[in-house]
């Protein structure tokens, strides 16, 4: 962990380079962690902090007594992933800034998101820039297959973490350093649990699922997949050699998310791809224009990454 | 596991508070643990049993204060309860629903020394 910040679990490694903290805090910080570094001022919205003694029905009273240290409560009321959401913040102006259009993609392992990727990448061509974060708990396997289909990608190592946060997606964009106006696409550690929790300032969160995993998923994981925009039902060109049910798969999605965007895709044959790549086009012209529109009312947006 | 990101992220805040308020130990630790949130209190109990040891909520008390689940049924036009993710409406029997509250997962106070 960084002792200067306490931020990250020193295990993570962007390009496998386990991020120096001490260089960038001594170069005087290109980006600061949160509220050990403010005062009571100035702390974010969200973030009330009173230290006064409480009375409610579940503080306890004061306890005085021979023998007993005396106590005090103090209130805190802070979500617990307060900082997360701080990074993500500051993710998502960056992005929205630059008129970038980033999606935060998420499945379970082996449901074809980099091969989905690389389909993606080869189709589009130099129609649009697209670059990608990768993340992976080893090996830059998935990077180097990004970076041979075309496109330029960071990979992040989360060591024996299970999913990306903000922080580590701050530091793979700094390094990236995403073009304008292009789409920046976030491949999640294979994973339908614990990325859900965790904002890392994208636009929306795009689901893989694969025929091969059988129509319940989005029952058994409802909090993914309520979570996601758009579900890329992938592998359909397998459907003749399985025995799922399309229609039952797209209830259950639908059932736990109604607003569920569902484009049925193989990364093998392309099958589904352009409408794939019509929901993408019409995303990245409205971070274009959002962006634009950004700029035309020249509000004092921070392009550093200090707090 | 997430819920250890979590618990790490728990103990940060009481540090904070510690070094802001000048206490030395807690006793017990209040979160707030919405129902349709995405953590399981006894994991992340366990996970900020690990995390905390040696540290100023060594030993601590943790207590979860249940926030309810709550959505607004399409179907009804009317809001009502819902305790987990994948339930039905309580009325209609149907699943038109989106989720307006207890998602959330907040430190909510501490008994301190």
């Amino acid at each position: 962990m960084c002792s200067t910040c306490g931020c990250g679990s020193g295990e993570v490694s962007i390009e496998g380079e386990a991020r120096d903290h001490a260089r960038l805090h001594a170069a005087g910080a290109h980006h600061s962690h949160g509220p050990e570094h403010q005062t009571a001022h100035a702390l974010a919205h969200g973030e009330t902090y009173e230290a006064c003694s409480l009375e409610g029905d579940f503080a306890p009273a004061h306890a005085h007594g021979p023998g007993l240290e005396p106590a005090r409560m103090l209130r805190i009321e802070q979500d617990i992933l307060a900082k997360n959401d701080r990074y993500a913040a500051l993710n998502r102006s960056f992005l929205v800034e630059r008129g970038i259009f980033a999606l935060n993609l998420v499945s379970s392992p082996g449901a074809g998101k980099t091969a989905l990727l690389v389909r993606t990448i080869r189709a589009l061509g130099d129609r649009t820039p697209l670059c990608v974060i990768e993340g992976d708990q080893q090996t830059s396997h998935d990077a180097d297959r990004i970076r041979a289909s075309g496109a330029r990608a960071v990979q992040i190592n989360t060591g024996k973490g299970c999913h990306l946060d903000a922080h580590m997606v701050g530091h793979a964009l700094d390094q990236l350093d995403p073009p304008r106006q292009g789409i920046l696409m976030i491949e999640n550690v294979g994973n339908l649990v614990c990325p859900a929790a965790f904002d890392l300032g994208e636009a929306h969160k795009v689901v893989v699922l694969s025929v091969t995993e059988g129509e319940d998923k989005p029952l058994k994981y409802p909090d993914m997949f309520r979570r996601a925009s758009l579900m890329l039902l992938n592998k359909i060109d397998l459907l003749p050699y399985l025995e799922f049910d399309l229609g039952r798969c797209v209830a259950n999605a639908h059932r736990t998310n109604p607003d569920l965007v569902i484009i049925g895709v193989s990364a093998v044959t392309g099958e589904g791809i352009p409408q794939w790549l019509d929901w993408l086009a019409q995303g990245a012209q409205g971070a274009r224009a959002a962006g634009c529109a950004l700029a035309q009312a020249e509000l004092p947006l921070e392009r550093s990454r200090i707090e | 596991m997430h819920e250890m990101a979590l618990a790490e992220e728990v103990l940060r805040i009481v540090q904070d508070a510690a070094r802001r308020e000048g206490f030395a130990r807690v006793r017990a630790l209040w979160l707030e643990i919405g129902q349709l949130s995405s953590v399981e209190p006894e994991a992340l109990r366990f996970c900020f049993d690990a995390v905390a040891r040696d540290s100023v909520a060594a030993g601590a008390r943790l207590k979860f204060v249940v926030a309810a689940g709550s959505a607004w049924c399409n179907a009804c036009s009317e809001p009502i309860a819902l305790a987990a993710l994948g339930d039905a409406c309580p009325r209609c029997g149907g699943y038109r629903l989106r989720v307006t509250g207890g998602t959330q997962m907040r430190v909510q106070q501490l008994e301190a020394e």
